[in-house]
Formats: C-alpha cells, sequence, structure tokens
C-alpha cells in the first residue's frame, strides 16, 4: 500500500474532490467552435490531386482536391463558397487525420 | 505389419508431429522468450491430463507449392484436459508450424474443439500465437476465422472462454479474443492490432512500434481489450488458475464454494474511509475487509480505474463487485467505466455470480469530450445490465450517492434485491454546493456576505438530504447499517436471494446500448 499517488483536485458539479486524475482527462482537448473557413482531413491518406490554387474561387461543394485513403479517392468538397486563401498541402503528401488542407479567405 | 510394428510406426509418426516445427523453429521460438505450444498447455493443465486429438490432420492449401509441405497437426494443438481436477477444452497455436498462420483444417481442428466444448458445456480456453491468415489458402482462411467468431459468440454466456495471446494476434485473428469472456496478456510477448506498425507508417506516415501500438501495458492500460497482466507466462497461467476458483463450469452450474473463512484483521473496515466526503481512500480495502481472507481478485484493474471489478468470496461463495473508487478520478462513472462495469456485471448474471455494488460516486464526469463521446448510450449499459440482471444484487451505500449515479449504481429502482447504507451515507440529487447554488442561487447573489450565505444554505442542504434517512423512509434503502454489521449483513442476504427466481417475459433478446 506504499505506492506513490498523486493526489489533485478534480471538480465535479462545484465539489472539489481529492483524487488521482488521469492523464487522459488532463490531456483532453478543449472544445472549440469549428471554423468553417479551414478544410480538415477526415481521414488519413495521401495528397493525389489538387484542383485549386490560391485566389481561386470556389462554390460549395467544388472538389478542392482528391485524398487516397483505403484504396479509395476522396474528393474534398468545398464547405463554403468563397476565395481560397491558403493551401497547406502539395501533391503527393501523406497527411495525419484533421490535418489542415485549405484555408478560405 | 505386425501391430508391434505399426505400433511402433505409430509412435515415429506422433513423435515428429509432437516436434512441431521443427528444432530450428522452437529454439527460434524460446529465444523470443516464448514458451512453444506444447509446454504452454502442459504448464497450464492438470499433471498428466492432456489429452490430444486431430495431431495427424493434414494441411488443405494446394496452391503456391504447399501441396507438399507438411505443417504438423497444421500449426495447432487441440485436446481436452483438467484445471484444478475439472475438464476443459483449450487449443494453442503453434507458432514453429508456418508462423502459426490460419488455414482451413488449422480452423478446422479450432471449430472442432470448440463444439466439445459446447456440447459438453466445459470452460474453453483457447492459446494465441499466430502470424494470421494463411494466405496461401486464400478466402478459406477468412471462412475458418468467421467460424471461430461464430462459435465464440453461439458458445458466450454458456461456457466461459479464456482467450491467452502469446504471441501475435493481428488482423482478424484478434476478433475471437474480443468476442470471449477474459483475456490474459504477457509483458514483451502478447501483441494485439487489427493493423500493423509497418502498414501503419507505409500508409499513414506514423511512427510507433509494435509494443507500443498493441502490447500488453497498450491493451491493460489503454485500450481495455485485455483483462490481466504478466511479466511471464508462468505467471499468467497462474492467474488463470485463479479465475477458474471463481467461476462456474458452465452456466447452469454455480461457482464452486470454498471453506469460509474471515476477513484478515489488518482491514478495520471503520478505519478505511474519511469523513470529509471530498477525501480518497481506496475503495478495495472495503472489499478486502468484507471478503474471506481479504482476498480480492481484480479484473481489469490498470484500465478505467475510477471503477472496481472483480471476485471474491463471502463464506466461501464466491460473488462479483462493482465499486466506485473515489482514489482515482474521484469515483465518477464515465465512458470508459461504464462499458467496463457494464460488461462484468452481465458476466456475473451469465454465470450466476451474485453481485455486490459498493457505491461512493459524486456522478458522471462532465465534460464537451464525455458528451462528445456518447457518455450517454455508454452510461445507459450499466443501467442496462444491471436491471436485466436476475443474479442476487445487493447493494451497500458507502458515502456519496448523488443523482444519476445514485441511480445507476444497481439502486432499488434498477431492481436490487438488498441495499444497504452507512450512516453516513448522503443520498441527494448533487452534492451540498451545487445544490445550494442552484437552489439559494438568488438568495446568495444578493445576499451581503454571499460565502457566508452559501455556507448556511448548504448546511441546511446536508443537514436536510445528505444522509440515509430520507431514501431510508421511502423504503429506497432496506437498513441503515453500521460499517462493522456489513460483512454479517451481505452474509445473510446472499443466504436468502440463494434461490432466487425471476420470471422476464419471452423474447429473442434485448437491445442494449452496445
Amino acid at each position: 500500500m506504499s505506492e506513490d499517488k498523486k493526489y489533485e483536485f478534480l471538480n465535479i458539479n462545484e465539489t472539489l474532490y481529492k483524487t488521482q486524475i488521469s492523464d487522459n482527462f488532463k490531456n483532453r482537448k478543449k472544445w472549440e467552435i469549428p471554423d468553417v473557413s479551414k478544410v480538415f482531413s477526415f481521414i488519413p491518406g495521401t495528397i493525389e490531386q489538387i484542383n485549386i490554387e490560391v485566389g481561386s474561387k470556389v462554390n460549395e461543394g467544388d472538389d478542392l482536391l482528391i485524398l487516397e485513403a483505403m484504396k479509395m479517392r476522396n474528393r474534398i468538397k468545398a464547405p463554403i463558397s468563397g476565395t481560397i486563401k491558403t493551401i497547406c498541402v502539395k501533391i503527393n503528401e501523406i497527411i495525419p487525420k484533421n490535418h489542415l488542407l485549405v484555408e478560405f479567405e | 505389419m505386425s501391430l508391434i510394428d505399426r505400433t511402433k510406426d505409430l509412435l515415429k509418426k506422433r513423435e515428429k508431429a509432437e516436434g512441431g516445427g521443427g528444432e530450428k523453429a522452437v529454439k527460434r521460438q524460446q529465444s523470443l522468450g516464448k514458451l512453444t505450444a506444447r509446454e504452454r498447455i502442459l504448464a497450464l493443465l492438470d499433471k498428466d491430463s492432456f489429452q490430444e486429438y486431430d495431431l495427424f490432420i493434414r494441411h488443405d492449401a494446394q496452391d503456391f507449392n504447399m501441396a507438399n509441405k507438411e505443417l504438423a497437426g497444421d500449426g495447432v494443438i487441440t485436446g481436452t484436459g483438467k484445471i484444478k481436477s475439472k475438464p476443459v477444452c483449450i487449443y494453442a497455436q503453434d507458432f514453429t508450424v508456418a508462423g502459426g498462420s490460419l488455414g482451413l483444417m488449422h480452423a478446422r481442428k479450432i471449430t472442432k474443439i470448440m463444439d466439445h466444448a459446447i456440447k459438453m458445456r466445459v470452460p474453453l480456453i483457447g492459446i494465441n500465437d499466430s502470424g494470421g491468415a494463411r494466405v496461401q489458402e486464400g478466402v478459406n482462411s477468412l471462412a475458418g476465422y468467421g467460424e471461430i467468431f461464430y462459435r465464440n459468440t453461439k458458445a458466450s454466456g454458456v461456457i466461459p472462454q479464456i482467450s491467452v495471446i502469446l504471441g501475435p494476434c493481428a488482423g482478424g485473428a484478434v476478433y475471437s479474443p474480443a468476442l470471449t469472456d477474459f483475456v490474459f496478456v504477457v509483458e514483451g510477448i502478447s501483441k494485439m492490432f487489427i493493423t500493423g506498425p509497418q502498414i501503419i507508417k507505409t500508409v499513414l506516415g506514423e511512427d510507433i512500434s509494435m509494443e507500443e501500438l498493441g502490447g500488453a501495458k497498450t491493451h491493460t492500460q489503454l485500450t481495455g481489450n485485455a483483462h490481466f497482466y504478466a511479466e511471464s507466462e508462468l505467471e499468467c497461467f497462474e492467474q488463470i488458475k485463479e479465475l477458474i476458483t471463481y467461476i462456474p463450469w458452465n452456466n447452469t452450474k454455480k461457482a464452486a464454494a470454498f471453506k469460509a473463512r474471515p476477513p484478515k484483521p489488518k482491514y478495520n473496515i471503520n478505519n478505511i474511509i474519511p469523513n470529509d466526503a471530498k477525501e480518497p481512500y481506496d475503495v478495495r480495502n472495503i472489499i478486502r475487509a468484507i471478503s474471506d481472507e481479504s482476498k480480492f481478485f481484480e479484473v481489469q484493474k490498470d484500465w478505467a480505474k475510477n471503477v472496481v471489478i472483480g471476485f471474491s468470496r463471502i463464506e466461501g461463495e464466491s460473488v462479483g463487485y462493482v465499486a466506485n473508487q473515489p482514489d482515482f478520478m474521484a469515483g465518477v462513472l464515465d465512458v470508459d467505466s461504464s462499458d467496463k462495469a457494464a460488461r462484468f456485471i452481465r458476466y456475473c448474471d451469465a454465470f450466476n455470480i451474485p453481485i455486490i455494488t459498493l457505491v461512493d460516486l459524486p456522478g458522471y464526469l462532465p465534460g464537451v469530450d464525455q458528451e462528445h463521446a456518447g457518455v450517454i448510450r455508454h452510461g445507459a449499459k450499466i443501467l442496462y445490465a444491471y436491471s436485466e440482471a436476475t443474479v442476487p444484487k445487493l447493494t451497500l451505500i458507502l458515502r456519496k450517492a448523488y443523482g444519476g449515479g445514485y441511480i445507476a449504481m444497481n439502486s432499488r429502482h434498477l431492481g436490487a434485491d438488498f441495499v444497504f447504507s452507512w450512516p453516513n451515507a448522503e443520498i441527494a440529487v448533487m452534492g451540498p454546493e451545487g445544490a445550494a447554488n442552484l437552489i439559494f442561487r438568488k438568495e446568495i447573489a444578493m445576499a451581503n456576505n454571499p460565502d457566508k450565505v452559501r455556507q448556511e444554505k448548504m448546511d441546511e442542504y446536508k443537514e436536510k438530504f445528505a444522509n440515509p434517512y430520507v431514501a431510508a423512509g421511502k423504503g429506497y434503502i432496506d437498513a441503515v447499517i453500521e460499517p462493522h454489521e456489513t460483512r454479517k449483513f451481505l452474509i445473510h442476504a446472499l443466504e436468502v436471494s440463494s434461490d432466487k427466481s425471476v420470471q422476464t417475459p419471452e423474447r429473442k433478446h434485448g437491445i442494449p446500448p452496445f
């Protein structure tokens, strides 16, 4: 029973409880309001084709690029209509999930 | 040939097949710190109790130059034997034979021994050590996996199924252990994953070692896929033998009774819980204080530690515990701890093991991540599992029982047979701080000295609700008891519930929030 325990305080419904806190809880990502002007990858994969350049004007639903993942050429579509501000990936680049692909103005 | 000659021939054939993949492959297995499949079976079963079948099975691969290859036992050893003098069916994949790869006949051997286990109503133990599907056999090897999964599912809740991961267990192969009751892993030896590190690296660019991706610690601490962790194979076998003492041989029986023994005096039930409801303690010491010999066999002890589950004996009878752990995350229920508790409740219910629930929790863990991870449907699993269970269900409220947590932890309302409470219990919709701020928000805000008023209101609320007598007054609690009476009350409650019988409406099956 002499194991090292590191007690901290956890707030549950306005009461502070002395307890050990999991790393998962400590490292959890704070939720943020989603930014619709940024397009992130929904799956890890390889950028196979880029249909746009900086300054391109696109309509909601247009194909921005193709992300090859799981033996499928996934079309990444514009979530909004607008002008492309930055393109954050290159052809053949291997990217993880939730990687920033394209930013709108 | 005479019978003597034929017998000699048999012995020769047997010796050859029992040699597995040959000396070189066996040496390689040993160099990895692993026992051979045969050594494992002999180490786990009672001495001289193993009977092997299908030693001379021939593999079914015709293509890719496989037709003339000899694969001893087709890479898996199957048979029956005994553990603690009781029968079991067992199979062990032999990595020394074609990497323990699973082809059609390899799978047929496994499904045959599974069918025996189901028919004979005896436990099934599977030792996994395999490189995966035998690619040369194509869809036949996939068929093999599917037929194993099907039997795992059919056997679920009928016979105990134990999976021991003593080597790689990758791709589709992982789903057999995942469908069984208990998964055992060993440090440095067990590796489980759907997709291996190599593919993850080439496809996704993520660099991770096999150990970090799917090693023993990963699955006992992070994923919850495994239930028991051991430093060595022999320690792992001892754990299996101990587990076996707490569970029945099949779902029509009760676990074997042992001689009743008192708890050790070292665990004084009066001195474990701090008075202040915000102070932590280790709830396992309460379990030890009420259990025979103060022995507690914990399940999944390194994962979702805010709830404690496991087995012990009370007056010689096997019981299962579900207990909030104030020492970790204040004992809250969250996504993982709900999954952990719910599955264990269903295990105990399927195998006639009474459930004792120890309650001390502030409620469910607040947070966007929990809500978005589906804590509603995960939390619902506990409600479902308790409400569905028909084994004797006893509850002891140790200290806090707030809000949804009070309901979820086998309350009277979910069908508890007996609910006991210690006199210091606080049973309420929420803790005094939260309640005072909610009910008296205006008074507190308008007061000259808000802190003082808040404290007064908290005290008032505490006085009124933070006790067991409101619940006792409605009959939600059967008895408020002194801590030192706990074991006596539990023994009695178990005794009078031993022939519990519940009629449920006929149905195919329920639809739990999986």
